[in-house]
């Protein structure tokens, strides 16, 4: 008998071991991984043991098959719970954060500060800079927050309604916690504790020129500032730098997007002439910093004030502004390190 | 309160649509509460057969919506609940205009009796969900205030807006009258038949292209309930009546262990009306609309009301699904035994693989 097989042994004797998936102790042997072990001939005879125990301790392989397999067991049983938005955390963790994760690590190096501005729990308004031609800056977000945030906290993003119109995207949004932009759904994720994320500029921050760029759009009617003071949520500004390098939009075919009904029609270095290459985003360096919350909770009052909410608008997107020039400041070369 | 019954409890109470299963149940459920002294179950149809026991102690009334005028005020009726209504055109009974004609038409005829009738004092009618209609710009979640946006396409959810508006009318009219308007969601449970359990019972369903509509279900004996309580008790206004909770369709496809298919939408809403057209299946632009948007209600209301909770959509599927196993292609025992197999068979592999060493 060798070592581990001896330690199986063992463990399947106490009794200490009621889950097949054991870790390797310390003297199990370090090359017995992805089969490249060596024969051990009394392992495939049928023995005593339970088919459904993976082969050995601190199979690495083994044991992420069978949570593969298991995670697979319970989507294709319908076991899993979603929330009335339509939020699928567990689908959200296993699919969709990992691939913004290599993305925003691997391709745009994000270097993240002021995390602990958002409160771990409890309501709360991420209010951020939008950019980029394609919205990727609130995808990044949402998954920056839930890396780095002590919480863990999800970010339930408020989107356009058209990506809600758009099928396959609209079921992508709503499975991982957006949902549409407007004053019921906001009001009911701030009252039941989320934290939520909204890009006040829109079509008209995502969709302008590169000339443009790091300049702050109109705020709309600042209906935001009216959902977090109805219910006294805080608002936590958030600027957010290298986005609007992502795809420099040069120029905006008017006509082609009327024709395709597109809030605007973009024409990068790369795209269309590159075809799907130029759906590749540029490797820009990413810096996001999360700015100290602006309380609201002593203006419940004054929703209804256009004053108060056109000045705390002002306020939040000044905020953002002076953020992001120190931000770029710090960031010479948008596609340096 | 008025004499012959008891503060809350009605004496004479009328239940339309007693020749369906919902409205069959309801009558039954109430002739079986001693409280109430009378339970008379109109429909112009004889009773299916195979609710006909359950109305021994229904007194019914063969006559349509109509001529309801006279009878209403002669018996003395203290309560009426409307439960007649057609939820999707059945090519056998005159289509899509006898069900126009039923729900709007028989409505607006009932609630001109209603007006009529001096000693009523309560009036329940049965909406649905489809009051919210369908569009892009909803939010996710009706609360009772929630307008339609967009005037639904299916001809059932019209109907339904033209219902609550006679109903808002009739509330002017006779404030009086305690009027209780209850928007069900679609009905499941193990027993009840209707259009969305005929669609989850199928072993390939299907589905529209790219969308996964979050779905709510009421239980039919949670729905009775709710029923029962409005007529015994008063809870004027309108309420949504609908399991918490959510299942989005996939997963719901899923937990019954079928196959569904996505079909493109345009495809979906041709083949509805050209199955409509051959007279098979009975799905209409309301279940489109429904497989695209999706319809969550909020049901606060109802619980702090009612003091009444649901049980959750979950759990109304369940039941549903435990009566309807024979159709399931996909269990949870097959998954089992699959991934199973494959485990085994990476097992073999390496063996295999281990072996010329």
């Amino acid at each position: 008998m060798t070592g581990p097989g001896e330690e199986r042994g063992r463990a399947h004797g106490d009794g200490r071991y009621d889950v097949p998936l054991i870790v390797a102790g310390p003297d199990a042997e370090p090359a017995r991984r992805n089969g490249h072990r060596p024969a051990e001939p009394h392992r495939l005879e049928p023995g005593p043991r339970d088919p459904a125990v993976p082969d050995g301790p601190g199979d690495v392989w083994d044991r992420r098959v069978a949570t593969a397999l298991a995670f697979l067991r319970r989507r294709l049983s319908g076991d899993y719970q979603v929330d009335e938005f339509g939020f699928d955390p567990e689908l959200t963790e296993a699919v969709f954060h990992p691939l913004l994760r290599r993305l925003y690590r691997g391709w745009f190096r994000t270097e993240v500060t002021g995390v602990e501005h958002v409160p771990a729990e409890g309501a709360g308004l991420v209010v951020g800079n939008h950019s980029g031609t394609v919205a990727l800056d609130a995808l990044v977000l949402s998954a920056v927050l839930h890396d780095h945030h002590s919480a863990h906290r999800y970010l339930r993003l408020l989107g356009a309604d058209l990506v809600f119109r758009v099928p396959v995207m609209s079921e992508i949004a709503r499975k991982t916690g957006a949902t549409v932009a407007c004053h019921p759904d906001a009001e009911r994720l701030l009252r039941s504790g989320e934290l939520v994320g909204v890009f006040p500029e829109g079509f008209k921050g995502v969709g302008k020129r590169y000339a443009d760029r790091y300049k702050l759009q109109r705020f709309g009617r600042g209906g935001f500032v009216a959902a977090a003071l109805r219910t006294g949520t805080p608002i936590v500004p958030v600027a957010i730098v290298g986005a609007e390098e992502i795809y420099p939009m040069l120029a905006d075919i008017k006509p082609l997007a009327r024709l395709l009904k597109l809030p605007y029609f973009p024409v990068t270095p790369t795209f269309p002439w590159l075809g799907p290459l130029g759906l590749v985003p540029l490797p820009s360096k990413w810096l996001i910093e999360f700015c100290p919350p602006v309380p609201t909770a002593h203006l419940t009052d004054s929703a209804d004030d256009p004053l108060v909410v056109f000045n705390l608008a002002d306020q939040v997107r000044e905020t953002i502004q002076q953020t992001l020039y120190s931000l770029l400041e710090r960031r010479p070369d948008p596609f340096g390190p | 309160m008025t004499p012959g019954g008891t503060p809350g409890a009605p004496g004479v109470v009328v239940v339309t649509g007693v020749g369906r299963y919902l409205g069959a149940h309801v009558a039954a459920r109430l002739a079986a509460d001693p409280r109430i002294e009378r339970v008379l179950g109109v429909d112009p149809a004889p009773p299916n057969p195979e609710f006909a026991g359950l109305l021994g102690r229904v007194e019914r009334v063969r006559i349509d919506l109509g001529s309801l005028g006279g009878f209403l005020a002669d018996l003395d009726v203290d309560a009426v609940v409307h439960l007649a209504l057609v939820t999707a055109p059945d090519p056998q009974q005159g289509g899509r205009a006898a069900m126009k004609e039923q729900n709007v038409i028989g409505t607006m005829q009932l609630l001109a009796a209603c007006q009529r009738a001096p000693r009523l004092r309560k009036l329940i009618v049965r909406s649905s969900t489809a009051a919210y209609g369908a569009s892009f710009r909803d939010p996710a979640v009706f609360t009772e205030e929630t307008e339609p946006r967009e005037v639904p396409r299916g001809g059932f959810g019209r109907d339904i807006l033209d219902i609550e508006g006679y109903v808002r009318g009739f509330r002017r009219r006779r404030p009086d009258v305690v009027a209780t308007v209850l928007r069900f969601a679609p009905f499941i449970g193990s027993t009840a038949n209707t259009t969305l359990t005929r669609y989850f019972a199928q072993p390939i369903v299907p589905t529209v292209f790219g969308r996964d509509p979050r779905l709510q279900f009421v239980h039919i004996d949670d729905a009775l309930e709710v029923l029962h309580r409005s007529v015994v008790e008063e809870h004027p206004g309108t309420y949504n009546v609908a399991g918490p909770g959510v299942l989005t369709l996939s997963q719901a496809i899923r937990r019954a262990g079928r196959v569904g298919v996505p079909v493109l939408e345009p495809g979906l809403s041709g083949a509805a009306a050209l199955a409509r057209s051959l007279g098979f299946g009975r799905y209409g632009l309301d279940q489109v609309d429904l497989f695209v948007h999706g319809r969550v209600v909020d049901t606060t209301a109802l619980e702090r009301e009612y003091g009444f909770t649901p049980r959750s959509t979950a759990a109304a599927f369940d039941d549903f699904i435990r009566a309807h196993a024979g159709g399931a292609v996909v269990t949870r025992e097959r998954l089992e035994v699959a991934s199973q197999a494959i485990l085994d068979g990476i097992r073999q592999v390496r063996a295999a693989v281990r072996e010329p060493r």
